[in-house]
């Protein structure tokens, strides 16, 4: 922290709390242990507002604002609980549920799942939006590694993480609204893909079993994501 | 450039044009070029060429005159003004010049559809040859330019603008001088001016019409916004889908090139300002200013959250100013006549004019400009003459897709940005649709909501996910399949979408639904309680 940097204070949920200038609301709730669901977010990539779970209520503002995006305001006051967001975010949570085909039960990420976790923290025990049931495609061409769509949130931070610490830009999207997909390369299978490292990001930074290692059965794919924020720290060490 | 060689050029031009008595103008705007005005005007430049009366009678294109649904539009310079004009008609119109008028083709003019217009965007559209920079420079062009460049400061330029009142013509209707002082004010190595040319709501053809018939107004705002907030580049996104206006405003862009109007140390002075088109591939999200800027970026069109807004942090991270066609259209008279002038005329919160593309089921379809405040009652049986064949008003749909059905209790409403909010609508755009007993509301938020659902960016969950839910309910709604929870679960989403989606895309979709929800809850009750719809569009079938 540059000597220079302003601090600012604010209130989170009744608690005062004080902040760095230009952090977010999400990442001061996670310093003191407040948590507010998130499932695009990840520590170490940049940040897209894209999952809207963490949607925040802050006071003065008719609207309500994505934590992961929004700089500490001077004085800010910022509810992360309400009846309203809690009811809010089950239903986006319960939305991704039928937009693809996500069975837990035959899932090689079973267990150790954000959406599912993040399914469970918001008392989520049965959906009421009919399901969609789509063809959605699985690719196991790669070598190492496959990608199921019917598991895939469109988190983005498969792209992400290909784009902005690999830089090696394997992963983008294609397609619009409810036909949006994530693609390697121009939509080539992905074990022909030129630009693909096989490092093997992609795989850990997955919220679900959309991305796993080959050789896995039900359960058994547990992702590392802390190796994120450490490669970045080795990274910046080296500046 | 100076105000002298632009005053040369507008004498030279004028006195041209006063050396012929007789200028016949046909419409080259792509609602009659559609319906064969080239071929018109070629069918009188030879009957003038045959008859060797090139000296007294000039055939000239010109842009949109208003009233589509009546093309081809002919005028001449006694005022007289030809509906459905054909090439065959070209020896009678022509001997109608000296002989009187041809009444079987007259349009009369003393209508409320002409008569109740204000122009001041439109005040060239359908007089000047779009193509010809001498024409708009005659008509008073550039005079704005000049004039901020060579009387006003910057700030007293943006003075002016905040001055009238101007609100963004986009739809959301921001303050135009408060987005220009931040601009101003805001620190970047660059600047840039950006102008909207992503015109994407169904029904809606206002900025088209702008464009193609006096696309050198569009760039004189852009020029005199960029001296008043600091930027040296400028972008008009347009939508590839508007081949015309692209063409026109290529055109316009090397005239003024060539004048030096557009270029380095313009006028003489130490401002510069060059001006790039981007083409638009066709994503309606792409009017949306964050994936604007991204499309332009070469990124995939799609939203980011603000804030950051782009006038502090826009393309390429620098200051950004973003207005829509029509707002630049209306900066020139703004300069010229003072913010005073303009703040006269409207409401007290609604100032100026505003132009709508009335569309649907209305006797006269066509462009209209209007002072803000006129109800929509007078829009649509005024100016747009009531609904054809005695049929009974419905509704009328103001905003496109993120905007609402008005009911006949909203008649005398004003059109007012505030006042189309609370009734459940937006200003939006301009674009005004108006239906008939012929058409289910139901199924029209089905249609509108079906265009949403596709034009998601699927960038968050709420807009791609939520859309797609709430087109298959209303999918069912219109099977005659639906029960009471249907409903419910319909507004639970519509509350859900409208309040979490990143974009003003997916918090507007749901405005169609609520507002038929809110006005028209019988027809739904019909379709769920009775199987029946009353105006017999929707039937049994198979949800999808």
């Amino acid at each position: 922290m540059s000597p220079a940097a302003t601090v600012k204070t604010l209130k989170i949920d009744g608690r005062d709390f004080s902040a760095r200038e230009h952090e977010t609301i999400l990442e001061v709730a996670r310093e003191n242990g407040i948590f507010i669901p998130r499932l695009c977010e990840l520590e170490g990539l940049s940040t897209v507002g894209a999952c809207r779970l963490c949607l925040v209520e802050v006071t003065g503002s008719n609207r309500l604002l994505a934590s992961c995006v929004t700089q500490v305001q001077e004085g800010m006051e910022v509810t992360t609980n309400s009846e309203r967001l809690q009811r809010y975010r089950k239903g986006i949570v319960e939305l991704l549920f039928t937009e693809r085909n996500h069975i837990c039960a035959v899932c090689v990420s079973n267990g150790h799942c954000e959406l599912q976790t993040m399914a469970q923290k918001l008392d989520i025990t049965h959906i009421h939006y009919p399901y969609r049931y789509p063809q959605a495609a699985v690719d196991a061409s790669h070598d190492r590694f496959v990608i199921d769509h019917n598991r895939c949130i469109l988190c983005t931070r498969c792209v992400r993480v290909c784009g902005e610490i690999e830089g090696a830009h394997t992963w983008d999207l294609m397609g619009r609204g409810i036909e949006c997909q994530v693609i390697t390369d121009l939509h080539q299978p992905w074990g022909s893909s030129d630009t693909c490292t096989s490092c093997g990001k992609c795989v850990h930074v997955c919220p679900t079993g959309a991305l796993f290692e080959k050789g896995r059965s039900v359960a058994e794919m547990e992702k590392r994501r802390d190796f994120l924020p450490y490669l970045q720290l080795m990274r910046k060490e080296d500046e | 450039m100076t105000p002298e060689e632009l005053d040369d050029i507008a004498n030279t031009e004028n006195e041209a044009q006063e050396s012929i008595a007789q200028t016949v103008r046909v419409c080259l705007a792509a609602g009659c070029v559609s319906c064969q005005s080239q071929s018109v005007k070629d069918a009188l430049d030879q009957e003038v060429a045959r008859h060797n009366w090139g000296g007294r009678c000039k055939v000239k294109g010109v842009g949109c005159m208003g009233l589509c649904a009546e093309g081809p539009l002919v005028s001449t310079n006694s005022g007289t003004l030809y509906k459905g004009v054909t090439a065959g008609d070209a020896p009678a119109l022509l001997d109608g010049l000296e002989q009187g008028p041809v009444e079987r083709l007259v349009c009369p003019t003393d209508v409320p559809f002409f008569q109740r217009q204000k122009k001041i965007v439109l005040e060239n559209s359908g007089v000047i040859d779009p193509e010809r920079i001498e024409e708009y420079i005659a008509a008073s062009g550039y005079r704005a330019l000049i004039q901020a460049l060579t009387e006003m400061t910057p700030a007293e330029v943006i003075e002016q603008v905040a001055k009238s009142g101007l609100r963004g013509r986009g739809g959301a209707g921001y303050p135009t001088g408060l987005k220009w002082s931040t601009v101003a004010k805001a620190v970047g190595a660059r600047k840039f001016v950006i102008c909207n040319a992503d015109e994407g709501d169904p029904g809606a053809f206002m900025d088209r019409s702008v464009l193609e018939s006096d696309p050198h107004r569009v760039i004189e705002g852009m020029l005199v916004a960029a001296y008043a907030v600091g930027a040296t580049e400028g972008y008009i996104y347009v939508r590839a889908e508007y081949p015309l206006a692209i063409k026109r405003l290529k055109t316009a862009i090397r005239q003024a090139e060539k004048l030096e109007l557009l270029g380095h140390n313009i006028c003489g002075t130490h401002f510069s300002f060059r001006i790039e088109l981007r083409l638009g591939a066709g994503a309606f999200v792409c009017g949306e200013e964050t994936a604007l800027i991204a499309s332009i970026e070469g990124k995939r069109g799609m939203p980011r959250p603000r804030p950051p807004y782009p006038a502090i942090d826009g393309l390429l991270g620098q200051p950004t100013l973003i207005n829509n066609v029509e707002t630049f259209a209306n900066i020139p008279p703004i300069i010229r006549n003072g913010g005073g002038w303009y703040a006269g005329i409207g409401t007290e919160k609604s100032k100026g004019t505003k132009v709508f593309a009335l569309a649907g089921r209305v006797q006269n379809t066509g462009l209209v400009e209007v002072p803000m405040g006129i109800t929509l009652r007078e829009m649509v049986f005024e100016i747009g003459g009531g609904v054809p064949e005695g049929r009974k008003f419905k509704a009328v749909q103001t905003g496109g897709p993120s905007g609402g059905c008005l009911p006949a209790e909203c008649l005398d409403m004003p059109v007012d940005y505030e006042s189309l909010a609370r009734a459940g609508s937006i200003m939006g755009s301009g674009g005004m649709i108006v239906m008939d007993e012929s058409s289910c509301m139901v199924d029209v938020a089905k249609y509108f909501m079906d265009f949403c659902m596709t034009e998601s960016c699927g960038k968050c969950i709420p807009c791609r996910v939520g859309t797609y839910q709430m087109h298959r309910l209303l999918d069912t709604i219109t099977k005659l399949q639906a029960t009471q929870q249907d409903i419910s679960m319909l507004e639970e989403l519509c509350d859900l979408v409208k309040h979490t989606s990143l974009c003003g895309l997916g918090q507007s979709a749901p405005n169609p639904v609520l507002s038929t929800l809110r006005y028209f809850s019988e027809e739904y009750k019909s379709h769920i309680e009775h199987n029946q719809c009353v105006a017999g569009v929707c039937g049994k079938g198979d949800p999808a």
